[in-house]
């Protein structure tokens, strides 16, 4: 063995060429180089957040919709604090000496190194009074952070709110912090990456008495932060404040859409809430008090809510029985009132007709031949054929599934199939007879009022929609997202699409029509009423519509709830905003009257 | 038992002085790092430094027992240690529990106990017990599998716990197998790998311009091995036998540097290719994953040459450092002490290495001297890559420097791999070889 005793030679080597790398690696940072030095005098190294503005939000017509206003975080290094006039500290931040401990042992209690916030949104008069008396107490310091702010009042649930993120949002998205803000509901949340810009870091040197003594590292490693951007919604909120004010004292909700581009020109959802309401700190009391209001003020009837179509179903009705050749524009059926109930009127002899009188027992047979369609001998069969068929049209209409958009949150609403109804009665027991409902727009079916816009729009543009959207345009970017653009045809001719648009102009313009309270002079108004069956109490009053027929810029559901037959109170809102709308003036200030006063907040219930 | 009162007196005072320094180093730094005017009693169980320092007496506590252990105890039951260790390692697997990420714990009500600790000084005397045999060769292949089998039957399990850091240390023994007759190429090999590696990971972020054309760094290498070959090949041109050499090292070189970008690419996680970036400076992330060792730096660097004196650290103090009392507790001796201090103490733990050294050549029993060699590697792999970490030239993996980190099992671990050493030095002129 003694041939390899020199090798501990080596392994000494070995040892000692690391230490003479360590030692002159430690002589380097800590003698030769100033990079890593700091101060003499003990400087404290802080690391401070700077918090990017938030993008701002404009309406179509460049009216501020949100905007920021400072806003000044007390925060607190516990570990840092030394002896102070506390005295003189509470009286400055109008605070009690209980409160000051209280205040102190939680932020020690988090942690003693790192800093807490210690009095959230001081206002700017406060800061501009402490502002140069924070040398007195070491330990604390001022963080500039923002708060939202909404000038109009309006759209709070289209804007949506910000909110401190939470433990699990944390956890799934590196980007955030804990004290962060993350948009929370509506186009906050929807384009949260977009409006929260990039944060940037800052770290200065503190001296003993808490003064700053600038950048650490020559700021080379402080990055800037990076404000969001500016969205331009494509909200008209001149229309939107004229919605929400008819709306008043009323439950239930007013979509319009322009139906060239499918951009969303008002989303009303009533009751409402002021947005600034859940803004800062005071969305700890604020959101409560809304949770617990027995009309949900919260909850956006506009895209949360799902009711029963009515009649405005038979639109779809007819258009796909026309396009499946099952009946033709001329076809007219008698209206059997044994079929199903029906209010008196003159036969319909053709499609535009039935949508005209909206007769129930036309539809009735209507749907029966979609059903039945004779293909195979099992009635039961023949059934199943003929719903999986028509519910893949349905959907074709953006209903009983995702409508895509950009509003975060829209309900599904449903469109009753085949496995549905096996789920329900059982495969094989159920036919026609048993569903026939649905041809009236009743029974399982649910919608929701963005999708009853949607469907004004797709009738405007005789066959396709645009994926309604609250985004006109984010500043700087020439394009919205494609999904946006491109056009989505539900599948029916255009040319069946005429009968339909002709019944509907009858239904607002000629005698005998169910919302001759929905005409505007001048203006050819198309619609169609419906009254959604609620078994809680009083039916929802319907009214869909767009105008001018001739070129259609609008395109508007109405649901008032509680509120009975959709000529009476819907139809006349709708006409109101489309009105609005197309000429910036109302004509018929009786009918405004009569809606602005109008209070159905209270209707009995029926039993 | 008749050698008890020799035994005593033919102690090397020497490493148990260092060792005692080194110990109350520590806990001055511990101290020092956790350290602030609400708790400044000096035995308080709530705060680390009073829990070092019962580790530290039930240390002192173990190395008597351990002094008065017959040396022959750990020659005769050296396998059993072994297979009783390793027994624990697999038994933490099924029953341990996980302290970050890492499950290789056991816990016992407030205390927490780490095998993998345990098993390097099992390790080592398994090595030595096999290595000492009469007539063994390390030119066997079957010596040289069963001596690395011994040493990564460990490896499996502990990496099976998640536990890189204690992991690596297992590589020391390669030092150890070197003195005992590893062919030298084994480690220079080695030692070529790594500085391939760090070179390419280095170079195949850049690119260069020569002659108004681009080209990638990993190109650039390869041309540079390729033509470093050729002229290795020109001058052993009279020895054509060296050229399949020449050609095998060239090939396997470009096969490494191709390697490390799939590596890279496709093998790491996103996280761990970050650490590595950032530790090579290639990338700069002060937030995330370069925080620790930038915050370090810093804590290092603002000790100056003299440091800012004792418990008078800011950057420690004020947690910036994270991990401070185990991992990181250099940063503070660095901040405290400054440059005077850090020299001084790798010039301990340096002395320490070659007393070791010095130590395991004047054994006897081929057995001592094995066993004296582990505790000086892995003492010192400890060192490297925990003084490596804190000062920026190892990637952030949590190993603690021996007798100074915070934690009763690396303590305790440290203390029974020394004190075995030096009961069997104590004995060394009592043995027959
Ligand atoms: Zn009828």
């Amino acid at each position: 063995m003694n041939n390899l005793s020199h090798r501990k030679y080596i392994v000494g080597a070995i040892f000692s060429i690391i230490c003479l790398i360590f030692i002159i690696r430690l002589f380097n940072v800590q003698v030769v180089n100033n990079k890593y030095k700091l101060d003499s005098d003990n400087n404290v190294l802080r690391v401070i957040t700077e918090y990017p503005a938030r993008g701002l939000v404009y309406d179509r017509n460049g009216e501020l919709l949100v905007f920021n206003e400072a806003a000044y975080d007390l925060m607190l290094i516990p570990g840092q604090l030394k002896e102070m006039d506390t005295t003189l500290f509470c009286n400055l931040f109008d605070i009690t000496k209980e409160d000051f401990l209280a205040k102190y042992n939680k932020a020690k209690s988090y942690s003693r190194y790192k800093p807490s916030v210690f009095e959230k949104e001081l206002s700017a008069a406060t800061y501009g009074n402490v502002q140069d008396q924070m040398y007195k107490f070491p330990g604390f310091f001022v963080q500039t952070r923002t708060l939202r702010k909404y000038p109009k009042n309006n759209a709070a649930h289209v804007l949506g709110y910000i909110g401190e993120v939470n433990n699990s949002i944390i956890e799934k998205n590196s980007y955030y912090k804990s004290g962060d803000y993350i948009g929370k509901s509506g186009l906050e949340l929807a384009y949260e990456e977009l409006l929260r810009g990039k944060r940037g870091v800052r770290k200065i040197l503190v001296d003993v008495h808490n003064r700053e003594k600038g950048s650490y590292n020559n700021g080379l490693e402080d990055t800037l932060s990076v404000a969001g951007q500016t969205i331009y919604s494509s909200l008209d909120v001149d229309l939107q404040a004229y919605g929400e004010l008819l709306m008043q004292n009323k439950t239930g909700s007013v979509v319009a859409i322009e139906p060239k581009t499918g951009e969303i020109l008002c989303l009303v959802s009533s009751p409402g809430y002021d947005p600034n309401l859940l803004v800062g700190r005071s969305i700890k009391t604020n959101y409560p008090i809304l949770t617990k209001d027995s009309l949900k003020p919260l909850f956006n009837r506009a895209t949360m809510a799902q009711y029963p179509p009515g009649s405005i179903f038979k639109t779809i009705q007819a258009l796909i029985a026309m396009q499946e050749g099952v009946i033709t524009e001329q076809t007219g059926f008698p209206c059997i009132k044994s079929l199903v109930g029906c209010h008196n009127h003159p036969t319909a002899l053709n499609v535009a007709a039935s949508i005209k009188m909206s007769c129930n027992p036309y539809y009735h047979q209507v749907f029966k031949r979609l059903i039945q369609q004779n293909k195979v001998k099992s009635i039961f069969k023949d059934s199943e054929i003929g719903l999986a068929k028509w519910a893949t049209n349905v959907k074709k209409f953006g209903f009983g599934g995702t409508l895509e958009t950009d509003i975060p949150g829209v309900k599904n609403g449903l469109v009753p199939g085949v496995d549905f109804y096996n789920r329900w009665y059982g495969e094989g027991r159920w036919a026609f007879s048993t569903i026939f409902s649905l041809s009236i727009g009743q029974g399982e079916l649910g919608v929701i009022p963005i999708q009853m816009a949607n469907l004004a729009a797709i009738i405007a543009n005789k066959g396709y929609y645009y994926p309604p959207h609250i985004l006109k345009k984010i500043e700087g970017v020439d394009t919205i997202p494609n999904l946006f653009t491109t056009k989505q045809y539900v599948g029916i001719d255009s040319v069946y699409f005429n009968p339909i648009i002709q019944g509907m102009l009858a239904v607002v313009d000629e005698p005998g029509g169910t919302a001759r309270r929905a005409k505007i002079n001048g203006i050819s108004v198309c619609g169609k009423t419906g009254t959604a069956q609620n078994p809680h109490g009083e039916d929802h009053s319907v009214f869909i519509a767009f105008a001018p027929m001739e070129n259609p810029k609008i395109a508007i559901a109405v649901y008032v709830e509680n509120s009975g037959f959709g000529g009476t109170w819907a139809a006349p809102i709708a006409s109101l905003m489309m009105e609005q709308y197309l000429t910036d003036s109302i004509s018929d200030k009786l009918k405004e009257k009569r809606i602005l006063e109008a209070n159905l907040l209270n209707v009995i219930p029926k039993k | 038992m008749r050698n008890r009162t020799n035994v005593f007196t033919n102690l090397d005072w020497v490493t148990i002085l260092t060792y005692l320094v080194l110990v109350i180093i520590g806990w001055l730094s511990i101290y020092a790092a956790v350290y602030n005017e609400e708790h400044s009693k000096i035995f308080d169980l709530s705060q680390r430094y009073g829990n070092q320092l019962l580790w530290i007496g039930l240390s002192l506590l173990l190395a008597l027992i351990i002094l008065m252990i017959e040396g022959s105890f750990f020659t005769s039951f050296a396998y059993p240690i072994y297979g009783l260790i390793i027994l624990m390692l697999i038994g933490v697997l099924l029953f341990g529990t996980e302290i970050k990420g890492a499950k290789s714990w056991f816990r016992i009500g407030s205390f927490a106990i780490q095998p993998a600790e345990f098993g390097k000084f099992a390790t080592a005397l398994a090595l030595a017990k096999f290595l000492s045999v009469l007539g063994i060769n390390m030119k066997d292949l079957k010596t040289k599998v069963t001596a690395i089998a011994i040493v990564i039957l460990p490896i499996i399990l502990i990496l099976l716990q998640n536990d890189t850091g204690s992991m690596l240390v297992y590589f020391s023994f390669v030092l150890v197998l070197y003195r005992e007759g590893l062919s030298g190429n084994v480690l220079l090999a080695g030692i070529y790998t790594a500085f391939l590696f760090i070179t390419s990971l280095l170079m195949r972020i850049q690119t260069f311009t020569f002659f108004n054309k681009e080209i990638g760094g990993e190109l650039l290498l390869i041309y540079i091995l390729v033509a470093l070959g050729a002229a290795a090949m020109y001058v052993t041109k009279k020895m054509k036998r060296l050229w399949i050499i020449i050609i095998a090292v060239l090939i396997c070189s470009v096969g490494i540097v191709f390697s490390v970008d799939y590596v890279f690419n496709n093998v790491l996680e996103p996280h761990q290719s970050k650490r590595i970036n950032v530790m090579l400076g290639v990338e700069s992330d002060p937030q995330g994953a370069g925080y620790n060792v930038n915050q370090s730096l810093i804590a290092i660097g603002s000790g100056g040459f003299s440091g800012k004196g004792f418990l008078n650290g800011t950057q420690t103090k004020f947690n910036f450092v994270p991990e401070q009392s185990t991992d990181f507790i250099f940063c503070t001796i660095g901040e405290e002490w400054g440059f005077l201090g850090t020299f001084v103490l790798v010039s301990l733990y340096l002395f320490l290495f070659l007393r070791l050294i010095f130590l395991a050549e004047r054994q006897r029993s081929t057995f001592s001297r094995i066993y004296g060699y582990c505790v000086a590697s892995i003492l010192f792999f400890h060192f490297l890559i925990n003084i490596g970490m804190t000062i920026g030239l190892a990637p952030v993996i949590g190993i603690p420097l021996p007798f100074i980190s915070y934690g009763g099992s690396s303590l305790w671990a440290f203390t029974i791999l020394l004190f075995i050493f030096i009961r069997l030095d104590a004995e060394r002129i009592y043995v027959l070889r």
